[in-house]
């Protein structure tokens, strides 16, 4: 019993070495195969790692609800720093910063192409404006009740809440996602193709062969474990070469994203690839080689039958 | 060993390759299938490796109506029988040890085991010094002998061969003819279709006479 099923193992080890070696004796075409699925299971790794930083730099975008409040022209800086301790008071506002008529203007002088202009204006025609930054628990429907409250104030003229843009960023990036699981599935799905076809023609390949170990009573699992074994290495060798490009691609990246990064000072940290992306990318290989293999096996080892 | 219960084979385009077939053969007998060529010698091999499966009536091996067998068990039934074709059907890509050892790997033999019987059937048929040659550096009659060390390796009850030497001239032909002698003298049971008629009358032993897919002689 010991030794059937130590034969049984040795069997199974002959084959996986065997499928191994058939593969190393057409070089090429095994490798054109590996690299059309290792390109094939990148590319939706890839695109979602983006998409996921994309949502990460939007998630990160939708806490800053800070609006701004513009006062009447002609309500003098007293009367505008009043306003400012009183919003200061509201429990929904974690910090408040009043920038006066002069400063703002100042800011604008400094400006290189809009100085010459606003250096000729006589009178300041701008108004002092209240920073508001919200605690980060605010309701939206709190910050709306406080807007509405200060626009009927005598002494403010606008108020500015736009978050649109940042909602709106959101659900591109919900649509991408989407995308991505529809490319990733559609690819996937080419791969168990691919990987069928390539062992269609190596059952064809090998007819004769089978058709003698069924002659002399082969087992249809006997007949089919090569088979499985290569597309198992086919998976095995894809996924690996997608985490290849992967890790290289986000390699080349890595410059330019940081530089961006740091243009938008900083403080988001991007994602690269985790060790769980990277088991996923070699388990879904793998799955899909053997699902492949199945898919071909089973169709067309049936058909093949002893002719004497 | 094996009975033949009123065997009719009828194929899809309606030809009778046998009919109303009905013989036995004991354990260890050597028997000669004759007749011309389309008299249903090879349709009655097919039969018992379960190539094909009978129209109507029984084939018995061992007691068992191998008619009725399920797919899943053919494999174990072949394994019980060894396999000599007139084209040899070796495998051209592999050595001739490879091809002799595959019914031994199908059955699940240790590798160490394979080694030494693989040796053993090749010093049998004398190609001991071949082993590492494939096929197609031989001649037809050493393509032959690597097909039946090939049919005897795994130590079969029951071997059938079909026109075996159909290929081969008059001397080579009683050489392999010989070493099927041989190897029944141990007690395998035997069953060579062939129309070589003078080849028999040589040999001697049980023949069985099909024309036109009925027995006429036994």
């Amino acid at each position: 019993m010991l030794r059937t099923l130590n034969n049984y193992l040795i069997r199974h080890a002959q084959n996986c070495i065997g499928a191994l070696g058939n593969m190393v004796r057409k070089p090429i075409a095994s490798m054109l195969t590996i690299a059309v699925i290792g390109i094939a299971l990148a590319l939706p790794s890839a695109l979602s790692i983006m998409v996921k930083n994309g949502r990460a730099l939007a998630g990160g975008l939708e806490d800053i609800r800070d609006f701004s409040v513009y006062t009447k022209p002609g309500v003098s800086l007293g009367q505008a720093e009043d306003l400012r301790a009183r919003l200061d008071e509201e429990a929904v506002v974690r910090s408040t910063q009043l920038i006066s008529a002069s400063e703002a203007l100042q800011e604008f002088r400094n400006d290189t192409e809009l100085g010459d202009l606003v250096r000729a204006l006589t009178d300041n025609p701008l108004p002092h404006t209240i920073v508001v930054r919200p605690t980060a628990d605010a309701e939206l429907a709190t910050l709306k009740a406080l807007k509405n409250m200060l626009v009927q104030d005598p002494l403010v003229d606008l108020v500015k809440l736009d978050t649109d843009w940042v909602r709106r960023l959101s659900a591109i990036l919900d649509l991408a996602w989407r995308t991505v699981w529809v490319a990733a599935i559609l690819l996937v799905g080419a791969v168990i193709v691919i990987i069928g076809n390539t062992i269609r023609l190596d059952i064809e390949n090998r007819r004769a062969e089978i058709e003698v170990s069924k002659l002399f009573g082969a087992s249809d699992g006997f007949v089919r474990r090569p088979f499985l074994y290569t597309g198992f290495w086919y998976g095995l060798f894809g996924g690996v070469f997608a985490i290849v490009l992967l890790v290289v691609s986000l390699w080349l990246l890595s410059g330019p994203v940081e530089r961006l990064i740091r243009l938008y000072g900083g403080g988001f940290k991007p994602f690269g690839i985790d060790g769980s992306t990277l088991l996923t990318v070699f388990t879904i290989g793998l799955i899909v080689g053997l699902s492949g293999a199945w898919s071909a096996v089973a169709r067309h080892l049936a058909a093949i039958q002893p002719r004497v | 060993m094996i009975r033949f219960d009123k065997v009719t084979k009828r194929y899809d385009k309606g030809r009778e390759a046998l009919r109303n077939v009905s013989f036995d053969v004991d354990s260890g007998e050597l028997i000669f299938l004759t007749g011309h060529s389309g008299a249903g010698k090879s349709t009655l091999l097919k039969l018992i490796a379960l190539i094909e499966r009978p129209t109507q009536g029984q084939v018995l091996v061992e007691g068992r109506n191998i008619g009725r067998l399920p797919q899943r068990r053919i494999p174990a039934h072949r394994q019980q029988i060894g396999m000599v074709f007139q084209d040899h059907k070796l495998l051209e890509d592999r050595s001739v040890f490879e091809n002799i050892a595959l019914p031994m790997i199908i059955a699940g033999y240790a590798q160490r085991e394979i080694r030494g019987r693989v040796r053993a059937a090749l010093d049998y048929v004398g190609l001991l010094d071949k082993e590492q040659h494939t096929p197609t550096m031989l001649s037809t009659g050493e393509q032959q002998r690597v097909g039946i060390a090939r049919a005897i390796v795994a130590r079969p009850k029951l071997l059938i061969a079909d026109e075996p030497t159909g290929n081969l001239d008059p001397k080579l032909s009683l050489d392999i003819m010989n070493l099927f002698r041989r190897f029944n003298e141990v007690g395998v049971t035997m069953l060579i279709a062939t129309h070589d008629l003078g080849l028999i009358e040589q040999l001697g032993g049980r023949r069985i006479v099909l024309e036109n897919g009925e027995i006429k002689a036994d």
